[in-house]
C-alpha cells in the first residue's frame, strides 16, 4: 500500500444554499504526513469528508495517484479513515471490529484472523481480541481503529482530529504511534487538527484553511515559524513560536 | 422558606394528578371486583365456551397485527433512513405520523372503501381473476391495524436508527459493507431494543383495539374481548357477563405488559410523534436502495390510500347538506367541546406529573439514583396503557348504574376517560423537553434568584412552549376520535362525531357516514399536523438534536 498523492482541483462545495460556498485547491504529497489546519468552521472536515466520498463536490476533481475517484462510492476509495468517535461497533468485540476492514464475513479464514493478530501487535493491542471496545479507554479503542486501517491496506489514511479527545501525553504517544505506521508502510496521512504541536511533532507538510479555502499550503517547519503568512500567524496567536 | 415551597408544589401537583388517576381506576376495577365476587353468574360465564373462543381471537389478531406491522415495519424503516434527506423523506415521515391520530372509525370507512366487496382495490383485483376474501372477519381487522401501526412502529424503528452516529454510517460505506450484512452488522444492533418496544406497543394497541373490530369483525367467531363486552353491557344488559369479560380483558393487558417488561420491551417507548432526522450522505444507487425505494413506495401507497378513499368518498357525498343539519352541528360542537376539555385535562395531568418527576430528579442530582416515587411518577403515564379507557369506563357505568343516571354522567365521563388515555402520549412530549429545560436551566435560575412567575415568563414558558402545544393538539385529535367511551356513555343528548358517524353507517346511510367522515378526517388531521410541527420545533431548540 505505498501512498499515493491525492490532489484536489478546484472542488466546489457547499451545505445548503444558504451556507457559504467552499473551494479547495490543493495537493498532499505521497508517503507524508499533511497536517489540515484552521479556525472551526474553516471546512477541514468537508475537505477529509469531500476526499472519503462522504459528501460530493458540486464541481472539481480528486485524484488519488492518477485516478479520477470524484464520482467512486465512498468504498472504492483508495482511503481509510479514523474519526474522533464512534469508530467502532459497540456491539462487536475488537477482532471482529478490525476484520471488518477485510470483509463482512462472519467467518474469517486462518489468513484472515493472523493479519487481525499483526495488526493489533502493530498497535500494541495484541491480545485484546476478544475484548468489547465498551470496555476499554478512549485511546485503546483509536488504536483499534488504526489496525483497522492498517488491514485494509489502502494508500492514504485520513484522521479527522482523531486524538482530539485524548489527554496530551496519550496524544502524543498516538501521534507517534502514527509517524511510526507511517514509516513502516509508507502511506500517504493526511491529519486534521487544531494543535499547532501536533503538525510539528509528526507532520512534514501543512495545508492552512480559512472560510472555506486553502490559505495556505507548504512545509511546516515554514508555515509555522511565524514568518510566513499572516493568516497562520492570527490563528497561530500567541502559539507562534514552538514550546 | 421559598427553596421548600417550590419543591413542594411540583410534588403536590404530580401526587394530585396520580391521585385522580389512582381514583378513576381503582373505583373502575373496584366496582367490576365487587359486582364479580357478588354474582353467582360468573362460574356460568367462565364456563361458557364463547368467552374462551373470544381470548384466544383478541390474543391471535394482535398477535399477527403485530407480526405483520413490525415485520413489514422493519425494511421499510431502514429503507426511509438509507433515503438522502430531504423533502420526498420528510414527507414520507409526516405521512407515517398520521394515522395514530387518526380516528378508528373513519379508518375503517376508508378500508372498507378499498377493500371491501365493492371496493376499490377489490374491484381491481376482480377483474385481474383474483377472488379476495372477504374484508368481515381477520382479513379486515388485520388490514386496518397495519394501516396503523405499521408506520407507528416504522417511526419509531427509523428514529433508533436516525440517532446512530453518523460516523457508523459512514464506516459502512468506506469498508464496503453490503446491504445485507449492513443490516446484520449496524442497523439491526441499534434497532433492536426499540423493535422490541415498538411490538409490546402494537400488541398493546391491537389487544385494547375497538371500533376497527366492531365494526370489521364478523360475529362471534370474530370478536374481541372490548367487543364483547361493549355488546354485553348495551345489547345484552348481561352485567355479570361484561364484569366478567372484562375482568378478563384486564387479566390479558396486565400479563402482555409483564411478558413484555420480563423480555425487555418497553411500551412507552413508541408513544412520540417526532421523529428524528439527520444529515445522510449522498450515498450511491445501489440495487439495495432501489428495492427500498420501491418499498417505501408500496407503504405510503398502502397508507396513504385509505386518507385518498375517505378523501373520495366524503367529497361524493352532500357535504354542504350535512353540515346545516343541527344535529350534525351540535355534535360537532359537542365533540370539539369535550375534546378541548379533555385535552386540557390531559395536558394538565401529565404537565403535573412531568413537572413532580423533574423536580425529583433535580434533588438527586447529586446523589444516586432515581427512587421509587420518581420511578412511578416517570412510569405512571404507562401504567395506564394497562387499564384501558373502555376497562375504565365500563366500571364507571356499573358502579354509577346504582346511584344515579348513567347519562347524565357522561359528559364527565368522557372527558376524564378520554383525558387519562391520551395523558401517556401528552407526557412523552411534555417530560424529556422539560428535564432537558431543568438540566440545562435549573442551576442557573437558582444562583440568579428567579422564581415564580418571572422564572415561567423568562425560562419555562419559552422552553415549554412548542412540547405544551403539540401535547394539547395531539391529545385533542385522540380525543375526538373516541369511540369506546362514547360507545358506551352516548345518548340522544350526548354524541360526538365518531358515535354519530357509527349510528349512520347502523342505518346504512353510508353517504352520510363519508362526508361525516370526511369532516373529523380534516379536524384531526389539521390538528396532527400541527403537532408535528410543534413537537419538531421543540426538538430543534435542544442543541442535542434528538432527545429519542
Amino acid at each position: 500500500m505505498k501512498g499515493l498523492p491525492v490532489t484536489c482541483d478546484g472542488l466546489k462545495f457547499r451545505y445548503g444554499a444558504d451556507a457559504p460556498p467552499m473551494r479547495f485547491d490543493c495537493t498532499f504529497a505521497p508517503r507524508t504526513i499533511t497536517a489540515v489546519m484552521g479556525p472551526s468552521g474553516s471546512g477541514k472536515s468537508t475537505l477529509l469528508s469531500l476526499i472519503a466520498g462522504f459528501e460530493r463536490a458540486a464541481s472539481g476533481r480528486i485524484l488519488i495517484g492518477d485516478e479520477n475517484i470524484t464520482a467512486h462510492a465512498p468504498g472504492q476509495r483508495p482511503v481509510s479513515c479514523v474519526f474522533q468517535d464512534n469508530n467502532l461497533f459497540a456491539h462487536l468485540d475488537v477482532a471482529t471490529n478490525v476484520a471488518l476492514g477485510i470483509s463482512p464475513d462472519r467467518k474469517r479464514s486462518t489468513e484472515e484472523r493472523s493479519r487481525v493478530a499483526a495488526a493489533l501487535e502493530a498497535v500494541n493491542l495484541a491480545g485484546y481480541d476478544a475484548r468489547m471496545p465498551g470496555s476499554m479507554s478512549g485511546g485503546e479503542r483509536q488504536r483499534v481503529a488504526i489496525a483497522r486501517a492498517l488491514v485494509r491496506e489502502r494508500p492514504v489514511l485520513l484522521l479527522d482530529e482523531a486524538f482530539g479527545s485524548l489527554g496530551p501525553a496519550l496524544r502524543d504517544t498516538m501521534l507517534d504511534l502514527v509517524a511510526d505506521l507511517q514509516r513502516r508502510t509508507a502511506m500517504t496521512v493526511i491529519m486534521v487538527s487544531h494543535d499547532p504541536a501536533d503538525a510539528r511533532r509528526i507532520a512534514t507538510d501543512l495545508v492552512f484553511l480559512k472560510d472555506g479555502t486553502v490559505a495556505a499550503q507548504g512545509p511546516v517547519g515554514e508555515l509555522l515559524d511565524g514568518h510566513a503568512n499572516a493568516e497562520v500567524n492570527a490563528y497561530l496567536g500567541s502559539q507562534r513560536v514552538p514550546s | 422558606m421559598t427553596g421548600t415551597k417550590a419543591r413542594l408544589g411540583p410534588l403536590a401537583g404530580a401526587a394530585l394528578a396520580g391521585g385522580l388517576l389512582a381514583i378513576l381506576c381503582v373505583v373502575a376495577v373496584g366496582a367490576l371486583v365487587m359486582q364479580a365476587g357478588g354474582a353467582e353468574g360468573a362460574g356460568a360465564v367462565l364456563a361458557d365456551p364463547v368467552v374462551w373462543r373470544t381470548v384466544r381471537f383478541t390474543l391471535w389478531q394482535a398477535f399477527w397485527s403485530t407480526v405483520l406491522s413490525v415485520g413489514l415495519a422493519l425494511p421499510v424503516a431502514i429503507a426511509v433512513t438509507r433515503m438522502a434527506d430531504g423533502p420526498v423523506r420528510r414527507a414520507v415521515l409526516a405521512l407515517f405520523a398520521l394515522p395514530l391520530a387518526l380516528p378508528q372509525i373513519v379508518a375503517v370507512l376508508g378500508v372498507v372503501a378499498l377493500y371491501g366487496q365493492r371496493g376499490f382495490v377489490t374491484g381491481l383485483a376482480e377483474r385481474a381473476g383474483f377472488d379476495p376474501p372477504s374484508i368481515y372477519g381477520l382479513t379486515g381487522i388485520l388490514i386496518a391495524h397495519t394501516f396503523f401501526n405499521l408506520p407507528l412502529a416504522a417511526r419509531i424503528m427509523h428514529g433508533a436508527l436516525a440517532v446512530m452516529p453518523a460516523e457508523h454510517e459512514r464506516l459502512s460505506a468506506q469498508l464496503g459493507i453490503g446491504p445485507l450484512a449492513r443490516f446484520r452488522l449496524v442497523e439491526w444492533p441499534a434497532m433492536r431494543p426499540v423493535a422490541a418496544g415498538a411490538a409490546a406497543l402494537v400488541f398493546m394497541l391491537c389487544v385494547t383495539s375497538f371500533a376497527v373490530v366492531l365494526i370489521l369483525g364478523g360475529g362471534p367467531r370474530a370478536t374481541t374481548l372490548e367487543v364483547a363486552l361493549y355488546q354485553a353491557l348495551t345489547f345484552d344488559f348481561d352485567i355479570v357477563r361484561a364484569v366478567v369479560l372484562t375482568l378478563l380483558q384486564l387479566a390479558v393487558t396486565i400479563g402482555a405488559v409483564a411478558l413484555f417488561a420480563f423480555a425487555g420491551g418497553s411500551v412507552e417507548a413508541g408513544m412520540t410523534i417526532a421523529a428524528g432526522s439527520s444529515r445522510r450522505f449522498a450515498g450511491g444507487r445501489s440495487s439495495g436502495a432501489l428495492l427500498g425505494g420501491g418499498l417505501t413506495l408500496v407503504a405510503v401507497l398502502y397508507v396513504g390510500a385509505p386518507f385518498a378513499a375517505i378523501l373520495a368518498g366524503g367529497m361524493a357525498s352532500d357535504l354542504t347538506g350535512l353540515i346545516a343539519q343541527p344535529r350534525i352541528q351540535r355534535a360537532m360542537l359537542t365533540s370539539l367541546g369535550l375534546g378541548l376539555c379533555a385535552a386540557v385535562l390531559a395536558v394538565g395531568l401529565a404537565y403535573a406529573l412531568s413537572r413532580g418527576a423533574v423536580a425529583l430528579a433535580a434533588r438527586r442530582r447529586f446523589s444516586g439514583g432515581a427512587n421509587i416515587t420518581e420511578t412511578m411518577l416517570t412510569s405512571a403515564p404507562s401504567l395506564i396503557l394497562v387499564v384501558p379507557p373502555i376497562v375504565i369506563a365500563a366500571g364507571w357505568f356499573i358502579a354509577l348504574r346504582t346511584v344515579t343516571n348513567v347519562y347524565d354522567a357522561a359528559p364527565y365521563l368522557v372527558i376524564t376517560i378520554n383525558a387519562a388515555m391520551a395523558m401517556p402520549f401528552a407526557a412523552r412530549l411534555i417530560h424529556p423537553a422539560m428535564l432537558a429545560a431543568e438540566e440545562r436551566n435549573g442551576r442557573l435560575s437558582a444562583h440568579l434568584g428567579l422564581a415564580g412567575t418571572a422564572r415561567w415568563r423568562l425560562v419555562t414558558w419559552p422552553v415549554l412552549r412548542a412540547p405544551l402545544v403539540a401535547a394539547l393538539a395531539f391529545a385533542l385529535a385522540l380525543s375526538l376520535g373516541d369511540l369506546g367511551v362514547i360507545a358506551l356513555f352516548g345518548s340522544e343528548q350526548v354524541q360526538t362525531m365518531p358515535y354519530l358517524i357509527m349510528q349512520r353507517m347502523g342505518a346504512y346511510r353510508t353517504q352520510d357516514a363519508a362526508g361525516l367522515a370526511l369532516i373529523l378526517m380534516i379536524m384531526t388531521m389539521a390538528l396532527m399536523l400541527a403537532a408535528e410541527h410543534f413537537a419538531r420545533r421543540s426538538q430543534t431548540t435542544e442543541p442535542e438534536g434528538n432527545s429519542e
